[in-house]
């Protein structure tokens, strides 16, 4: 008996902890990058630094505006939310409510499939395929374009947004579907207003994970988008990402200095943006289900 | 021979769910403004011979049914549009499922569903379909405030009105009460008795009793087969089969 109640405390407890450290790896991290980027705030004011329009961080004296980044990375975010959220949520809907039972199972392990390449391979076909196709159509000088990104990035936040919003929408209780046909909805009636309605806290939080997805990623975005720290005027511009900008310069910049600095400042930058994005999620999550 | 006075009639109809046959041979009249119930032990088919009447047994993939029912004379499965027949034949299930929704859009629900807007014609349908399911002086001063609020029984009259403001010919009740309390199952029955003044009603429940109270006729299923059906006096008085005098003493079931 008394093994037994060991037992059950070392299970709790080891639980309780790995819990406890999730936690305290999320404040470690964000303390990290707070000791390592804040000391560029001595030489520089919090202002410059997000609203300066120009990111010159090797010439001399450096420059270290990233509105242009961050501007570059909204661009590419909004369009790929453009495209992958519709897209997204339409293949999820399909999956859950119209497509046969055998269909539904091979679309579920393709998107699957789509979670698993890796987005340095995303970012290859992007550049390689989907960068000079986009030259020619618009007749640009280069391919390698906020559109190029967007599109990228869509490919990559699709099976989050498809498998957490089918989720949400198969988890809608059968009796709300069959009460709607029950009264004379059609079929597309009861997707549309009854399943996806209710549905919609999770489908929300899909779209904000997803978001979240191309917000944070790094390699594919470098790979397509040209790189060119400078402030977009349309989607047919090369832009820099504050991701892409870490994973190049990082290389480069001298341990402990002010470039150096700043590169972990874009860090904490990023951080609080994802942060934002979850916390809205999360609002919003717990609101509609009360 | 089809009576004038049927609704429903059907006609050598068979049930099956892949290899389970849940329905066999189903010869029978439903006729017009009589509470017609329906009464047998679980796995008995009548849960699947209420659904049916409005057709949603076609959600269940595995499902095949032979047979013939027509409603009016017409066959529900050649002459009518399934929405058009799922809206004449109206079903309220076992467990009150209101939308997460006000009580007047909870009411109104299905009308706007068929693109009807006008303010006056939906308030005359909830007040309407409210008095008739009997809820309306109990709701008329919060007719904005959530569906979830109201009790057990108060939501399953409210599924009725959103039913009623439909305006169907049949309604169809799958053991509306086995969730509630005597209380409110007294007040539904009491409001079936009333509703068949004007509209047909199949009950199913798994309470003997309530087919007594309620029923005109009554029949008793039992593993996919009609047993008996007859007069509800007479079937709880005489009835004809071993079978069903079992199961009306409480010998089975």
């Amino acid at each position: 008996m008394r093994v037994r109640k060991l037992k059950e405390w070392l299970i709790e407890k080891s639980i309780l902890l790995s819990g406890i450290f999730s936690v305290v790896f999320v404040v470690l991290i964000f303390l990290f990058l707070l000791r390592e980027g804040l000391s560029l705030f001595r030489g520089e004011s919090v202002i410059d630094f997000i609203f300066g329009k120009s990111w010159y961080p090797i010439s001399d004296p450096p420059r270290f505006g990233i509105l242009p980044l961050i501007l570059g990375s909204l661009l590419v975010t909004l369009g790929a939310a453009a495209i992958s959220v519709p897209i997204g949520i339409a293949a999820a809907l399909y999956i859950a409510e119209v497509a046969p039972l055998r269909l539904r199972e091979a679309l579920k392990a393709g998107i699957e499939l789509l979670a698993a390449i890796p987005s340095v391979v995303i970012g290859f076909i992007g550049l390689i395929t989907l960068g000079p196709w986009i030259k020619n159509l618009f007749n640009i000088p280069t391919g390698l374009t906020a559109l190029t990104g967007s599109v990228t990035l869509a490919f990559m936040a699709m099976p989050t947004i498809v498998s957490i919003a089918e989720d949400a929408i198969t988890a809608v209780p059968r009796q709300y579907r069959e009460a709607a046909i029950a009264m004379g909805a059609t079929k597309w009636q009861t997707t549309w207003r009854i399943v996806a309605r209710a549905a919609r806290p999770g489908m929300l939080a899909a779209v904000m994970l997803g978001i979240g997805r191309v917000i944070g990623e790094t390699m594919a975005v470098m790979m397509v988008t040209g790189n060119a720290a400078i402030i977009p005027t349309s989607f047919l511009q090369p832009v820099r990402t504050l991701t892409a900008t870490i994973a190049a310069e990082m290389g480069e910049s001298v341990q402990g200095g002010p470039h150096y600095a700043a590169l972990f400042a874009i860090g904490i930058v990023l951080f609080v943006i994802t942060f934002l994005i979850n916390g809205v999620a999360d609002l919003y999550l717990h609101r509609s289900r009360r | 021979m089809v009576d004038p006075a049927a609704k429903f009639s059907i006609r050598a109809f068979h049930v099956h769910y892949g290899q389970f046959s849940a329905l066999r041979d189903l010869n029978l009249e439903i006729l017009a403004n009589e509470i017609f119930t329906v009464i047998g032990p679980a796995n008995s088919g009548k849960t699947t011979f209420l659904h049916s009447l409005n057709r949603l047994i076609d959600l269940v993939p595995v499902s095949r049914c032979r047979g013939e029912i027509s409603l009016d004379g017409i066959d529900i499965r050649r002459g009518l549009e399934i929405e058009v027949l799922r809206r004449k034949v109206g079903i309220v299930f076992a467990l009150p499922l209101p939308l997460p929704i006000s009580i007047f859009e909870n009411v109104v629900y299905g009308l706007r569903m068929q693109g009807i807007r006008d303010p006056r014609r939906l308030n005359e349908a909830v007040e309407r379909s409210l008095r008739e399911s009997y809820l309306w002086e109990e709701v008329k001063d919060r007719l904005r405030t959530p569906a979830m609020n109201l009790s057990g029984g108060q939501q399953q009259r409210l599924c009725m009105a959103r039913i009623l403001a439909g305006q169907p010919d049949v309604l169809l009740f799958d053991e509306p009460t086995s969730g509630l309390d005597p209380i409110s199952t007294a007040r539904i029955e009491e409001t079936l008795l009333i509703l068949k003044k004007k509209y047909t009603i199949v009950l199913v429940t798994n309470n003997v009793a309530q087919a007594a109270r309620v029923g005109d006729r009554t029949a008793f299923f039992l593993m996919g087969d009609m047993i008996e059906v007859s007069d509800t006096g007479k079937m709880f008085t005489t009835p004809a089969d071993q079978r069903t005098s079992d199961y009306i003493t409480g010998k089975f079931g």
